[in-house]
């Protein structure tokens, strides 16, 4: 195996990075190892459970199945990137926190993402709707259906704050 | 002192920092000069090694270090029985645990070989290629029959045969109670393998300080004090040398407290001889077969009844699967044993098991802990039972409840912390009301059901009962220090795996303390806060270390007051102590900031009176003389598509008595999550092996995991029955959604195809469209 290095510029959260990897790094090391941001997790490296999933131009994608030389040039936003910059929670993290949709947080990053894309297409979700976007990211610990609350509930808000 | 947080919904002090990523997980300790390790495993089930090929895989660049059995010297030792068999005369138990890296002779797909330490992980699983192992194969009995008929390969060949342990509780005359019984009914059940897949998988950290003599781990372990105690006498180290920190842990359900993985000795190990930090992280793949399993036991079971349905006895015989090595004692099926006898009043029970040795990976606890399968025994007979005489199925439960005065109620055999297995209090009846009234049984059994299947629906309704000994010994301690800057440090000895501690035991102090629950920094899992503990398992960390950090608040609340008495000179009860201060009642401007308060118990200067102790601060240690029991009951509408056999959830109800509550929120999410683990148990989840021992379904494609779609919305009430065992009345909860979800898919299903009538029963967990169609006959 060569470990020859490549650059690869990116920007990530909204700041330009660059950095120098192997070609078969994923973009999931890359985030987490090289680059600080360990808020996107790993659960499965094989594109199931969903806990690495970060917004590719704007789109969800698994960190995980994506090589991270195939990210230069595209946006990045991570579970870093969802709170304003002083660390007030948005409103689908507030509504999480509200409803108690997380117990040990680990999936929770993964599914902050996916939700926050899906509630960008959906802004008036029915619990059918949102369980179908969920069920691609796996979750052990709540039975997800204080994920669905807080979901409904964000997306509530968001529609009585417009 | 008035309750504003006890009991309350209070939204997670943890939340935070879990939502915008910035909570320290193990893999995201990263230390300067980190080494990666990955490990060579094995593919087979039964096999010896004849020799083992370094060579390419050590001239690797970037490769560090390899290691094997060989290399380990003295550290290479079978690990800790970490939970000895139960003090009792009869009991047959054969200590096989296993080492670090296989030596001789490998028993189970995974057992691992060779430890790799690289430049990264990437180099490291490269090496793991350049491993050339020369295996001779040998037979393998890689299921429970299999291993117990005589002339079945041995795992271990110094025993005579695959016997790892046997039991025998029993309590009054079960012979006599059949002899005079009006029906007796027996069945064989069967109860297959399943693991907990947390989200995280584990890993380990280990950073060898030479300077500073010390050692500092930081695992995903569930039992951090025990694992520092071990890692000192192994590394031969003194317990002040070794810090664990169990850091935010992404689930944890049971497995991650096993001591020891093999890579928790030589992430270590390695750390120290090579003298830089290590990392390793366990895959998906390594999960599956190097994390512990649960579950796969056979029941031969019957059941004795008069003709009103009242039970008069219960006799199982069971075999369980302990895996390829027995660390944990009986624990499982002890718990099995002993959950059998539900809520009901068994007047006698003859329940023996023997454990068996298989070429499978170890079976250790994981959420239930045996529990569901003793269950599910229980249950099943009651609705065989129920049929059988024509009683309805919620009828011939509510029939042998314990009555609500018969409680402590003693069952006279021993439970798994070794104490007498004695519920300390329930009320059964109104539980089973409230559940009924929620699902609607009788309007559906009426009126629903038949107009639905006229329609062609395939529609049907269960109803299942359970307890949960919670809450067991031996102990665990809390330290609570107010600080000078008026904040209060809260530290116990328990890990936290998601469970809300930072909350819900921060809300036990702040009402005592008179401070926000905002301002309780909780400290759980760091042995270098707290020094001692047993872990946390068995739905006790809110009963015995939340019991234990009401005491330590007490009493910190007493210095607090006494304290202040002594700066305004005037008589504790005077004195009002809220909002982080305290203040002299009715007398405007005379208060002082709790921070103030602990610097004036802290003096820098001067003398003390004798006994004098420094700072606003307590200590306390709780542990009870046994366990709580919590009780609930599950019901469930299922249709069915004759078609596929795919079931749809319809209505779900939970009714659940975990005595008092402390955070409404935080039980309903335990209970959910629970529910979700049981609904996989039921019908998604199963390790697949075949007869050579290989795991065919090792991924989380082929491991199905229930996601939003299969797990339905439940409505959830409590009852609430306050234990007398700890003065908050507290019961555990962690365990009691994924007790009883096996039976309840058995009956719902059963009803759902009438399968009664057509003569076939459900007795076996996990079911499954594809195992329904079997059962069913293939048409």
């Amino acid at each position: 195996m060569s470990a020859t290095r490549h650059r690869v510029s990116l920007t990530v959260n909204g700041a330009p990075r660059t950095t120098e990897i192997e070609a078969r790094a994923l973009l999931s090391d890359v985030l987490r190892h090289e680059l600080g941001l360990s808020g996107t997790h790993v659960g499965c490296e094989q594109g199931v459970c969903g806990a690495c999933t970060v917004l590719f131009d704007g789109l969800p994608v698994r960190a995980c199945l994506m090589l991270a030389v195939q990210a230069t040039g595209h946006a990045i936003t991570t579970v870093e990137g969802l709170a304003g910059a002083d660390g007030t929670l948005d409103g689908l993290q507030t509504a999480f926190r509200d409803t108690h949709a997380l117990q040990c947080g680990y999936c929770t990053p993964g599914i902050l993402i996916t939700m926050r894309a899906f509630l960008d297409e959906h802004p008036a979700p029915s619990e059918a709707e949102i369980r179908e976007a969920l069920s691609g990211n796996l979750c052990r610990c709540t039975g997800y259906q204080h994920i669905v609350d807080a979901v409904l509930l964000a997306a509530a808000r968001r529609r009585a704050a417009a | 002192m008035t309750t504003r947080f006890f009991g309350a919904p209070i939204t997670r002090n943890e939340d935070p920092r879990l939502l915008t990523g910035q909570a320290l997980f193990v893999d995201d300790v990263e230390l300067a000069g980190l080494l990666h390790a990955a490990l060579l495993r094995s593919p087979l089930a039964h096999a010896r090694i004849r020799s083992i090929d370094l060579a390419a895989a050590r001239a690797r660049p970037g490769v560090v270090a390899i290691y094997t059995a060989e290399d380990l010297g003295a550290v290479w030792k079978p690990g800790p029985l970490v939970v000895p068999p139960p003090p009792l005369e009869q009991v047959v138990y054969h200590t096989r645990t296993q080492g670090p890296l296989v030596k001789h002779k490998i028993r189970h797909v995974g057992e691992p070989i060779a430890f790799v330490v690289a430049e990264s992980r990437a180099i490291a699983e490269d090496a793991l290629d350049d491993i050339v192992v020369d295996y001779e194969p040998l037979p393998v009995a890689a299921d429970l029959l299999t291993a117990a008929a005589p002339g079945a390969p041995r795992v271990h060949d110094d025993l005579p045969d695959n016997v790892a342990a046997q039991l025998r509780q029993t309590k009054g005359d079960y012979a006599a109670a059949a002899t005079r019984a009006a029906l007796v009914i027996k069945r064989r059940f069967r109860y297959d393998r399943g693991c907990s897949s947390p989200i995280e998988t584990r890993g380990v950290v280990a950073e060898w300080n030479a300077k500073a003599d010390r050692l500092t781990v930081w695992d995903t372990t569930q039992a951090p004090v025990f694992l520092r105690n071990g890692l000192a006498g192994v590394l031969g180290l003194s317990e002040r040398q070794v810090r664990v920190i169990a850091p935010f842990i992404g689930g944890g359900f049971g497995p991650k407290i096993v001591m020891f993985y093999p890579e928790e000795i030589l992430v270590p190990w390695a750390a120290m001889r090579l003298e830089r930090p290590v990392k390793w992280i366990e895959d998906r793949s390594e999960h599956f077969v190097a994390t512990t399993h649960e579950r796969d036991q056979i029941h031969d079971a019957e059941i004795a009844l008069a003709p009103d349905g009242r039970i008069l006895g219960v006799k199982d015989v069971f075999l369980h699967d302990m895996g390829a090595y027995d660390p944990y004692g009986l624990t499982i099926p002890l718990n099995s044993q002993c959950t059998l006898l539900g809520p009901y009043a068994i007047p006698s029970y003859d329940s023996s098991f023997t454990c068996y040795f298989t070429h499978k990976p170890i079976v250790t606890p994981y959420r239930g802990a045996g529990r569901q399968h003793g269950v599910f025994v229980i249950e099943r007979l009651l609705d065989l039972a129920a049929q059988a005489l024509g009683i309805d199925r919620a009828e011939i439960r509510r029939r042998n409840f314990i009555a609500p005065d018969a409680f402590p109620h003693d069952n006279e055999i021993m439970f798994q912390d070794f104490a007498a297995l004695k519920y300390d209090s329930g009320n059964y009846a109104p539980m089973l009301d409230k559940l009924l009234e929620m699902i609607g049984y009788d309007a559906f059994l009426k009126d629903e059901q038949p107009t639905l299947r006229a329609a062609g629906k395939h529609v049907g309704i269960a109803v299942v009962c359970y307890v949960e000994g919670t809450g067991i010994g031996p102990y665990e301690g809390a330290k609570i220090q107010v600080q000078s800057s008026g904040r209060v440090s809260l530290a116990t000895g328990t890990g936290t795996q998601g469970q809300g501690h930072y909350t819900s035991f921060a809300q036990i102090a702040a009402d005592q303390l008179g401070v926000d629950v905002r301002d309780i920094d909780v400290v759980t899992g760091d042995t270098d806060q707290f020094y001692w503990g047993a872990g946390t398992f068995a739905s006790r960390g809110a009963v015995v270390a939340g019991t234990a950090i009401d005491q330590a608040a007490k009493v910190v609340r007493q210095k607090i007051l006494r304290t202040a008495a002594e700066h305004f000179e005037c008589a504790e009860q005077d004195l009002v102590l809220e909002n982080g201060a305290v203040a002299v009642n009715g007398v405007p401007g005379k208060s002082i900031a709790l921070g103030a308060l602990a610097g004036l118990a802290n003096p820098m200067r001067g003398a003390v009176a004798a006994g004098t102790e420094p700072g606003l601060e307590a200590t306390s240690y709780f542990g009870p003389p046994y366990g709580a029991t919590a009780s609930g009951a599950h019901a469930m509408i299922v249709e069915v598509d004759p078609e596929t056999l795919m079931l749809t959830i319809k209505k779900y109800v939970v009714v659940h008595d975990c005595g008092t509550i402390i955070n409404p929120l935080i039980v309903a999410g335990q209970v959910q999550g629970g529910v979700a683990q049981g609904i996989g148990n039921a019908f998604y989840e199963q390790l697949v092996f075949d007869a050579e021992g290989q795991l065919l379904n090792g991924t989380l494609a082929d491991y199905l995991l229930p996601s939003a779609l299969e797990v339905p919305r439940m409505e959830l009430a409590h009852t609430v029955t306050p234990s007398p065992l700890n003065p908050l009345g507290i019961k555990g909860v962690g365990e009691a959604g994924a007790i009883p979800v096996g039976p309840l898919f058995a009956q719902a299903i059963e009803n759902a195809l009438d399968l009664p009538a057509k003569g076939i029963e459900l007795l076996e967990i996990p079911l499954s469209p594809n195992r329904l169609w079997q059962l069913l006959g293939g048409s």
